[in-house]
């Protein structure tokens, strides 16, 4: 189902997996966090989901850059034969990582040490002397290049930014570094660049202000109204009538809505093209897939061809 | 339009920056940093302007409310700047490490009227907000004892650079960590009898401690601490509170509150006696602006709303935040403050420091009870002098 779109643009499949159930991210209970924790553990355990997501023909695996999707990527990668029709969309940068550090070590101790230092010396100068010279765009782009390593050999047609740091940005007004971004993530690496926000009608406006056309935007999008800051009316109004391409995340509301209602209502909103969900194992994989089957309009005009991109090589 | 100004561009402050400019009343004036970087890159790519003296943004900027979102250790002289000048502040938690340059700022704030805000952002909560109305209507009657616990992956190795690796300036596990569940505390108990014993553990910093755990004493209540945030099996903080009462126990994160009613107390509506759960997800309405969690944007949006309509009365105030910084002080006394050394006194019990009194006047005296009994003249001085040299030598 992926391919080229509209105007040139990698198509994505209708639903998306997402790896928040794999590493304790549950947004109503930290007792339910923990024992996903326990249960993801072992990467088999991770594996055998991924395993059953691509059973029902879902392929995408839309992941953060915790340390752990770096052990995921090892094993698909040295299995080209099982793991050949395998895509990852990475979301960057994975912010607690970097939160906890800023504590530890202040925001420049931070940037200093997640810059590369081992490896390319030629990198680690470059880091440095632009640290000095307040260069954003190029401490920036090092960062994403550092963070996308892991996935070297490997598909990522679409690269998004982590909400945290699109609302970051979007509140402060820095609307260049979207552009900043889109740019790298095009140029140097080939790829679609993604926003994940929580804020999708202030930031449809801020992208349109620094110039990214028909921006990839992920967001939720569910009937409950959570985390859809700017209000569901908002939210709607943005779907009938901005130029997006829309992906919905936390359409059951981390499990406040039951499954059906939330797939119905969602599935019914206009110019929608992707779902990305998370899920725990084969049953709730195909229950979901089920319900996006049953309930999905396709939108008048849109083109889904098959189709195949190629893997990213290094930077 | 409220003319706000920033002072302070660290992780908090940054927060704080994005999560007001983009509020529909809010006009941002100014932004002040002693380190040039960030604020060079926020003037280059947001046309903030920015200054690098405080003074000279209060009076250049004439902003009517500050954020102020310093190390702690720098609350102090900023606040006091501000609020001769009449400017309403919102001041990053804890308020002050010195209790009673807490009491004068109070006292300061209230002569002139100003609103006064601290950042203890779970008061803002829904969960932690349902606990506290669930209290008021009495749904687990008396409180007998409260667990408040708080753990995170901070410090995981013995490195750290930053102000918050050093107690001087308000660094540690005690003032960045505890200083959640204890304003918890204080917001559901009030301010209690004393300190019954506590003890700062340092894991891997060499200037502060990672752990916190202490015993404190309420009116018919106890109340046990743990903090550490030197757990690696979390993968951010976690702030959690179990409460035992009379008719009922609840337990509280910022995910949930689980509560089970005896039944032999009033049952709150859409509750059944047993078990019942709320979810934060139902809790919480969406704000205007979402950075990194609701509580952030409600607290901001409450003070330029309090702002606003002059409401000087407050869910947190420099007056609920010096109860929490007194009890923070206490704790310091019981672990043996000023030097670190281990207490044997566990039998004793720290009072909170008193400040408000003019007989004391500039003092932070902290007496010690054995065994519920007024201790020996010279045990309570002893104390009173350590726990002075220690604050001011951190302050």
């Amino acid at each position: 189902m992926s391919g080229s779109g509209p105007a040139g643009q990698y198509a994505l499949d209708r639903l998306l997996l997402g790896d928040n159930q794999f590493f304790g991210i549950n947004h109503m209970s930290e007792e339910k966090a923990r024992a996903q924790q326990l249960r993801f553990q072992r990467l088999d355990a991770v594996m055998a989901v991924l395993d059953a997501a691509r059973d029902e023909g879902i392929h995408t695996f839309m992941c953060t850059t915790h340390d752990r999707v770096g052990e995921i990527c090892d094993v698909v990668r040295a299995d080209p034969a099982a793991y050949g029709d395998m895509v990852f969309l990475p979301c960057m940068p994975y912010a607690h990582k970097y939160a906890n550090a800023v504590t530890e070590d202040g925001i420049l101790g931070t940037l200093r040490r997640f810059l590369p230092d081992g490896g390319s010396l030629g990198a680690a100068l470059r880091g440095t002397r632009q640290l000095a010279a307040k260069d954003v765009e190029g401490v920036a782009t090092l960062l994403v290049d550092a963070e996308l390593r892991m996935f070297e050999g490997l598909r990522t047609p679409v690269v998004w930014m982590q909400n945290v740091v699109v609302d970051l940005l979007l509140g402060l007004g820095f609307y260049d570094a979207f552009t900043m971004f889109a740019d790298h993530v095009r140029l140097r690496h080939g790829a679609e660049p993604g926003f994940i926000t929580m804020n999708l009608p202030a930031l449809l406006d801020a992208l349109e202000t620094a110039g990214v056309e028909n921006p990839l935007v992920c967001s939720n999008i569910n009937k409950l109204g959570f985390r859809m800051s700017g209000g569901v009316d908002a939210y709607l109004d943005a779907l009938e009538r901005r130029p997006f391409r829309a992906v919905a995340m936390s359409v059951f509301a981390s499990g406040a809505i039951p499954a059906e209602e939330a797939i119905e209502w969602v599935c019914a909103l206009p110019n929608l093209e992707s779902i990305v969900f998370g899920a725990s194992s084969a049953r709730n994989i195909q229950h979901t897939r089920r319900l996006v089957d049953e309930f999905w309009v396709e939108p008048a005009g849109r083109r889904r061809p098959e189709g195949r991109v190629p893997a990213r090589s290094s930077p | 339009m409220t003319r706000i100004a920033l002072v302070g561009l660290g992780k908090m402050g940054l927060s704080h920056l994005s999560l007001l400019r983009p509020l529909p009343d809010v006009e941002l004036v100014g932004v002040c940093d002693s380190a040039g970087y960030v604020l060079d890159v926020l003037e280059k790519y947001t046309g903030i302007p920015t200054f690098t003296d405080y003074a000279d943004m209060l009076r250049r900027a004439a902003p009517e409310a500050v954020v102020i979102a310093t190390p702690t250790h720098l609350h102090g002289p900023m606040v006091r700047a501000a609020v001769e000048r009449g400017i309403h502040v919102f001041c990053e938690k804890p308020l002050v490490l010195d209790p009673v340059e807490g009491a004068e700022l109070t006292r300061l704030a209230e002569a002139r009227g100003v609103v006064t805000q601290v950042g203890y952002h779970n008061r803002y909560v829904g969960t932690f907000c349902e606990v506290r109305r669930l209290l008021d209507l009495g749904a687990i009657g008396r409180v007998r004892s409260v667990l408040a616990e708080a753990y995170g992956p901070v410090v995981l190795r013995p490195a750290g650079r930053s102000w918050r690796s050093r107690r001087g300036s308000g660094g540690g596990s005690l003032y960045d960590y505890a200083a959640h569940p204890l304003d918890l505390l204080t917001w559901y108990l009030g301010e209690p009898l004393g300190v019954r014993g506590a003890r700062l553990t340092s894991i891997h910093s060499s200037e502060t401690d990672d752990a916190v755990a202490a015993t404190i004493a309420y009116p018919g209540a106890t109340a046990v601490l743990n903090v550490d945030w030197s757990d690696g099996s979390q993968r951010k903080m976690s702030t959690r509170l179990t409460l035992w009462g009379e008719k009922g126990r609840i337990f509280a994160d910022r995910q949930e509150v689980q509560v089970h009613l005896s039944g032999n107390g009033p049952v709150p509506e859409g509750y059944e006696p047993g078990w019942n759960v709320r979810f934060g997800t139902d809790l919480t309405p969406a704000p205007a602006f979402y950075v990194r969690g609701e509580e952030y944007s409600a607290q901001l949006e409450d003070f330029v709303r309090r702002v606003a309509s002059h409401e000087v009365a407050g869910r947190s105030t420099f007056a609920t935040a010096l109860s929490t910084d007194r009890l923070i002080a206490a704790i310091r006394v019981a672990d043996g403050a000023p030097d670190g050394a281990e207490t044997t006194t566990t039998s004793s019990q720290v009072s909170l420091p008193a400040v408000g009194s003019p007989a004391v006047n500039g003092r932070t005296p902290s007496s010690r009870h054995r065994n519920g009994q007024p201790a020996p003249l010279a045990v309570m001085l002893r104390s009173v002098a350590g726990s002075l040299a220690g604050l001011r030598r951190s302050a």
